[in-house]
């Protein structure tokens, strides 16, 4: 803020404050020229002015408001640029990164100044990090038979997760279901901990990026529809088994059970990410799909990503 | 009851007041239908049909543009158009400007409620008309200001009456506000974007929001409290300074007070401070109002007896107390922390929208409209009274199934386990309130019910033959 606009707030609030002093000292007093509880004299459509007094505890509950303000501005940040007596301030409000908030936390605490937030995390962190602390030196194997470490990594997962994988962790359309066994990219203590720490991005390219005709697009749909076991059009079937060998199984593989290194669905399983009929079929390999789980390490940190990952793999290994 | 030293109607413009206090019990029902609808599809959400224009997203802006600007701004029309004429005792300046701010006005409301339900919109809150309506708006209430300082110019009283002060600030704020805040770039005839940004956007729509409620909702209903409610009770204002003093640091205060919606945001610190604190001062002031109003029955109580339309004027000066005290409570950060964004807000909202702005407007009808229409009385006080029952009973479940869930749901969403995790959901929050959504809707439908009751006394009383419907004698006597 620069020095006029500080100026400018200061002037500005301070004549507002003091002008309220001002205003009801003058009207606590008579100057009317009228005696108290008579009538101002003047007549609007029948209605008259009684010139009585404010209310005594009126007036001082004025004051006692006014007075409390003052005090509040001189401890607070408000008049300005004056940072108040305290120095305490909201949170580190000026950041614009993750990096320049943990200098800026950092810069806090070596000076001596008063961040709420920070101080509130900081607190939460010797409150409860020893608890975390305890089940991050815990192996995944032993922690996914902790009744009370599930419980809580349940909690976890309700606030943070099941906006996209919903509160019973059977996903929606475009977000994986947790509770089927079907895993992209692994269903190991350690890959799924892998998958919440880092994020991943599935990416389908339109036509995996094959010399594909729309015109062979039913074909291809059936034979996906044949490799999930389901009764098919063995005709058509066979047209797509041809154009999958154009270089589908490049990431699918050769018998369609996909590739978990690159997080290439098994197109065996009767698992649908988006759809498994044949149009969402058709539409998931005619435009490719986008799908992406963010990064939960910088936001949620390990131990909390530990707990929570004992907590997916109990979903489908009861 | 009707203390009027002038001949009825002789020398002013009732027209003009007619049109827009019927207007206001049409608009009234409009606006509070919307309203029990979409408290409605809160619990059941089906009651959409599965139609865009019927959806929560578009009705909720509906229900508030309609009760705001075409109920309570066509009240103000009203009342302020009848008072100015004969506080100032002289006929309305410049009356064919006028009769185009009457006509002016319904074409606005109308383009709301078509553009609304289209899904068009700014996306401010209380300010979601784009801006060919914008400007519309502006142009009427340019015009409603050139009527109104014309006819306080061309007054016949040496002073000029409370009640106009009041008027004047809510007429001068308003546009000020509605223009700062409604500026943006047209993209296409129904699509613009704000000339702001990032926090100052926000910071502008809160400066205008909170002052839509400071000057439309608060210094502009006071207009009208300081004339029906002297007149009604057939008794003197109270205190002449106590007007000056609560007038003046209302207004000054009440223009600091928006940052406090936007507690514990991007908005900076300062701001913040200074909000909460303006917010906190302005208590007093605001009580000043209650007080001067209520105080001027000092003489008068056993009115309250007899008199439903008077029960209905102090009733709303003490759900004006109640929520003008709440409001600054909630200024204040520790409290905000609990109770912002839960139902204890919209409960706040409507113990000023219900208990003050529409009860005292109610009041005021009931007072004004035989006076239009040349009669001594309403055609039923009966129909008054039970339309005060359902008016207060409603108005009480309402806050109180608010104020419930409002409460319960800051305390769920901030507990937390022994582990530091939140101990619910925001879906198992949203469970719990399903019992006081429905309490609320069932307030709501107290409340319309009474508004039914009203159009048909209206109705009633405008088409009673002439010298039918006398003055009650006991009143008279006042």
């Amino acid at each position: 803020m620069t020095n006029f606009w500080s100026i400018w707030i200061i002037v500005l609030s301070s004549v507002v404050i003091i002008g309220c002093v001002f205003l009801l000292r003058a009207c606590s007093k008579n100057d009317t020229g009228v005696e108290e509880g008579e009538s101002m004299g003047h007549s609007f459509d029948g209605i008259e002015e009684l010139n009585n007094p404010l209310p005594k505890w009126w007036s001082y509950m004025f004051y006692i408001t006014i007075v409390f303000g003052v005090i509040y501005l001189a401890l607070y940040p408000g008049m300005g640029s004056f940072k108040g007596l305290l120095g305490w301030t909201s949170s580190n409000q000026s950041v614009r990164t993750l990096e320049e908030s943990k200098t800026a936390v950092q810069d806090a605490l070596k000076e001596g100044r008063w961040v709420q937030y920070d101080q509130e995390v900081i607190q939460a962190d010797e409150k409860f990090g020893p608890i975390f602390k305890a089940y991050a030196d815990t192996p995944l194997e032993e922690l996914v038979n902790n009744k009370e470490a599930l419980k809580v990594g349940g909690r976890l997962f309700l606030q943070n997760c099941a906006m996209c994988h919903g509160s019973d962790a059977r996903g929606s359309k475009g977000f994986p279901n947790l509770t089927d066994g079907a895993w992209l990219y692994g269903g190991e203590l350690e890959t799924i901990k892998t998958s919440i720490m880092n994020g991943r991005h599935g990416m389908m390219p339109p036509k995996g990026g094959l010399p594909i005709e729309d015109s062979e697009l039913p074909g291809l749909a059936e034979y996906v529809v044949k490799l999930s076991g389901r009764e098919h059009d063995a005709a058509l079937a066979a047209q797509g088994q041809g154009s999958f060998m154009k270089g589908c199984f490049a990431c699918h593989g050769m018998d369609g059970t996909g590739n978990k290194f690159m997080g290439a669905p098994n197109l065996t399983d009767n698992a649908w990410l988006y759809g498994g009929s044949r149009g969402a079929i058709q539409q998931s390999i005619k435009n490719g799909r986008s799908g992406v789980m963010p990064a939960w390490k910088d936001v949620l940190g390990e131990e909390k990503v530990h707990v929570i990952s004992a907590y997916v793999y109990s979903l489908s290994n009861k | 009851m009707m203390n009027h030293s002038q001949p009825q109607g002789a020398d002013y413009n009732y027209t003009i007041v007619r049109q827009f206090a019927l207007t206001t019990v049409l608009w009234g029902i409009v606006g509070m239908s919307v309203g029990v609808l979409i408290a409605a599809q809160l619990i059941w959400p089906q009651l959409n049909f599965e139609t865009p224009w019927l959806t929560y997203s578009r009705l909720r802006p509906l229900h508030t543009n309609a009760v705001i600007f075409a109920f309570g701004t066509s009240a103000l029309f009203a009342t302020s158009y009848y008072i100015v004429q004969r506080t100032c005792q002289t006929k309305l300046f410049a009356p064919k400007l006028a009769a185009f701010t009457f006509w002016g006005w319904q074409a606005i409301i109308l383009s709301a409620a078509i553009s609304l339900p289209l899904g068009i919109t700014s996306g401010k809150e209380y300010a979601e008309l784009e801006w060919p309506i914008d400007i519309a708006i502006t142009i009427v209430w340019v015009a409603y200001a050139v009527v109104f300082f014309g006819t306080i110019i061309k007054r016949t009283t040496s002073h000029i009456y409370v009640a106009n002060w009041f008027f004047g600030a809510f007429i001068i704020t308003v546009a000020v506000l509605h223009i700062v805040n409604s500026m943006a770039v047209p993209l296409t005839l129904t699509k613009s974007y704000s000339l702001y940004s990032g926090a100052v956007d926000a910071m502008v729509q809160w400066w205008y929001g909170h002052n839509a409620v400071g000057f439309l909702l608060t210094a502009g209903f006071l207009g009208m409290m300081y004339y029906f409610v002297p007149k009604q009770a057939g008794r003197p204002v109270y205190s002449y300074r106590l007007s000056i003093v609560h007038f003046w640091a209302l207004i000054a205060l009440y223009i600091w007070a928006g940052p406090h919606h936007l507690h514990y945001t991007a908005l900076p610190d300062w701001t913040q401070s200074l909000g909460m604190v303006m917010s906190l001062i302005l208590f007093a002031p605001s009580w000043g109002g209650m007080i001067n109003g209520i105080m001027t029955l000092s003489g008068a109580w056993h009115k309250l007896r007899t008199d439903p339309i008077l029960r209905f004027l102090v009733v709303s000066l003490s759900f004006y107390g109640m929520s003008t005290f709440e409001g600054p409570m909630m200024a204040i950060k520790t409290v905000n922390a609990l109770s912002h964004y839960t139902d204890w807000t919209v409960g706040h909202v409507h113990s000023g929208a219900l208990g003050w702005v529409a009860m005292v407007s109610i009041g005021s009808l009931y007072h004004l409209i035989p006076v239009l229409f040349s009669h001594g009385r309403m055609y039923s006080t009966n129909l008054i009274n039970v339309h005060f029952w359902l008016a207060t009973i409603g108005t009480v479940l309402y806050i109180v199934s608010m104020w419930i869930s409002g409460v319960m749901q800051g305390l769920m969403w901030r507990a937390v386990n022994s582990d530091g995790t939140l101990t619910y959901s925001f879906v198992e929050s949203l469970e719990a309130s399903y019992p006081f959504y429905f309490v609320r809707f069932l307030g709501g439908v107290f409340f319309l019910t009474g508004m039914f009751l009203m159009a048909y006394n209206v109705f009633r009383t405008v088409k009673a033959p002439k010298d039918s419907l006398p003055a009650i004698a006991e009143a008279k006597a006042a």
